[in-house]
């Protein structure tokens, strides 16, 4: 409760600030307090100190999974506002109204981290999303950022109709939102035809907010056209929020609704969820490989984390919820520092990153390490993700799918490298960096790599919270 | 009635939006057809509302099942509310930019 309060209030301060403060240079600073002081209290909760006793009606349920993804978040946020304050100035006028608007889109991702209701679900999915169509389309003037702002509105709005209407035919099956109460209800009802049919129209609302095959058409648009700082917000934090709760609706309902608890209707989820695998592992890899610029070659390679991430619906155990967990603070690392370098590059094209090396080593090497990690090479937090997730696979029995995984990520390895190749083995007379890297950027960087390591040496650093 | 009509009714609604988002070039048309969409599943939500009562009331008089449904509905007219003041504003900010809502300008990001 404390997350979804204070970062409500939060958000208000900062549009209050840019009525009241006049000097510009505060608002990265109260952003970034009010952003402490959210994780500091989002931590209290979980340790036991909440601050506001209210009854919600068993709408929400707070329990340590769920705070803990909070943590992850709001850290990965503070990161990121860390690096990209300056950046975000840059874009227009507006910056306290930026921040307020990602504090908006964080209280949205505490309510998806705790919803016990498809109503919270619902709401948490929209006050997400909503504060992101105004971030893409911030670059006013820009008719790139325009067209990318509408095309995410539109297939926002859209998928929100289908989510909707799944939720209304699980309504009219079960007689209640609740998920716990869905759990009984189908127990003791029968499945009805009605309720798989709004199961798998939640599938594809999700698969297109996750930008999942087939319905990833929208992203590398919206990725492209995005003004960048903004994109690694949409790209880092929005997507593994999105994630968790796919999952977490999915696990209270695959077992009711499966082929093997109810013959009749139920759904070969494996099957369905093997497709949408393999489909936007696919995509995302193979057309990556095609890409001329990095920003639209990260737009197609967050479709190929996508895939991997699906894995953790695939197999629901134990394995998979660890490893869903180091992916996300995994990912949300490596894609906020590979942003941060690009918003300062001249040109986005592969040949722009040429010779990076030589007149900036300190961008140069962070670059790499994110890249590594993305591409799952052992010692960054990337490997142990990608592990956790085939693992959990391989264990419900499904080696060959692992295997499929596998061979992507091979793939994978060739885009990303490409990246790291122009670096270091091409040379070019002038900086491809546009501005000059200042301090805060390179200590926010140094965060970055030395996450990504240490994770990567030693994951149950993280993991360890999720039990203690 | 029979629950069946208003499902299909829902459905034939919906189905009516889907196209008109899939086929239109108009933006503001497109968004209309997103309305519709929301107001198709507003209505399956207060007749399975309405079903859920009605079967409840046999066994008590004092009921109250079947009322969050229709809560639900005041959620999704109010999130739909915030949505167009959203859509409307990029709407009328790309139309300061190129004199259209026609989103056949959005081929500009292809390549």
């Amino acid at each position: 409760m404390n997350a979804i309060i204070l970062s409500a209030i939060f958000g208000v301060v900062l549009m209050m600030a840019s009525a009241f403060v006049s000097n510009r240079s505060l608002y990265k600073t109260i952003a970034l307090a009010c952003l402490v002081l959210l994780v500091g209290a989002n931590i209290a909760e979980t340790l036991g100190y909440s601050f506001f006793t209210i009854d919600t009606h068993n709408m929400l349920a707070f329990n340590k999974m769920g705070l803990f993804f909070n943590t992850i978040c709001f850290t990965a946020t503070l990161l990121y506002v860390f690096i990209s304050s300056s950046e975000i100035e840059r874009v227009d006028n507006y910056t306290a109204e930026y921040f307020a608007l990602i504090f908006f889109s964080l209280c949205g991702i505490a309510i998806l981290t705790s919803f016990n209701n498809l109503l919270m679900m619902f709401l948490g999915i929209e006050i997400m999303s909503i504060p992101l169509y105004i971030l893409t389309g911030s670059d006013k003037r820009n008719l790139k950022s325009n067209e990318a702002a509408l095309k995410y509105f539109l297939m926002g709005s859209f998928s929100t109709g289908i989510l909707l209407l799944g939720i209304a035919f699980i309504y009219g099956a079960t007689g209640s939102f609740g998920l716990e109460s869905i759990k009984v209800g189908t127990l003791q009802m029968q499945l009805s035809i009605l309720e798989v049919t709004g199961c798998i129209l939640l599938l594809i609302a999700f698969a297109f907010k996750v930008s999942a095959a087939p319905f990833h058409f929208w992203t590398p648009d919206v990725y492209d056209g995005a003004p960048s700082v903004f994109t690694s917000f949409m790209a880092s934090i929005i997507k593994v929020a999105g994630f968790y709760a796919f999952v977490k609706l999915f696990e209270s309902r695959i077992e009711t609704t499966s082929f093997a608890t109810n013959p009749a209707v139920g759904v070969n989820w494996h099957l369905l969820f093997a497709i949408l695998i393999i489909a936007t592992l696919f995509v995302g890899n193979i057309t990556a490989v095609f890409q001329q610029s990095v920003k639209r070659m990260l737009a197609y390679s967050s479709i190929a984390q996508a895939g991997f991430m699906l894995f953790a619906l695939f197999s629901v155990n134990a394995f998979s919820k660890e490893g869903l967990y180091l992916y996300a603070a995994g990912y949300c690392l490596a894609t906020i520092g590979i942003f941060a370098v690009l918003v300062r590059m001249k040109d986005y094209t592969f040949e722009g990153f040429n010779g990076l090396a030589k007149h900036e080593p300190t961008l140069a090497f962070a670059t790499t390490v994110c890249l590594l990690s993305l591409a799952g090479i052992p010692l960054t937090v990337g490997f142990f993700a990608k592990y956790f997730m085939l693992a959990a696979v391989v264990k419900q029995g499904y080696a060959w799918l692992a295997i499929v995984g596998v061979l992507f990520a091979g793939v994978s390895i060739y885009y990303y490298f490409r990246v790291i190749a122009a670096m270091y083995f091409k040379s070019a007379d002038e900086n491809p960096a546009a501005v000059a890297t200042s301090s805060t950027v390179k200590i926010g960087l140094a965060v970055v790599v030395a996450g990504i390591i240490i994770l990567g040496v030693w994951p149950h650093a993280l993991l360890n919270f999720l039990y203690f | 009635m029979p629950i069946q009509y208003y499902i299909a009714l829902a459905v034939i609604l919906f189905s009516i939006g889907v196209v008109g988002v899939l086929t239109r070039r108009n933006a503001i048309i497109i968004f209309m057809c997103i309305e519709l969409m929301l107001n198709a599943t507003n209505l399956l939500l207060v007749a399975f509302s309405k079903m859920h009562h009605g079967a409840a009331l046999a066994a008590d008089a004092a009921t109250k099942v079947g009322v969050e449904g229709q809560l639900f509905v005041f959620f999704v007219m109010v999130v739909a509310a915030a949505e167009v003041s959203v859509g409307l504003a990029i709407i009328v900010m790309m139309y300061r930019n190129v004199h259209s809502v026609d989103i056949n300008f959005l081929n500009r990001l292809k390549n």
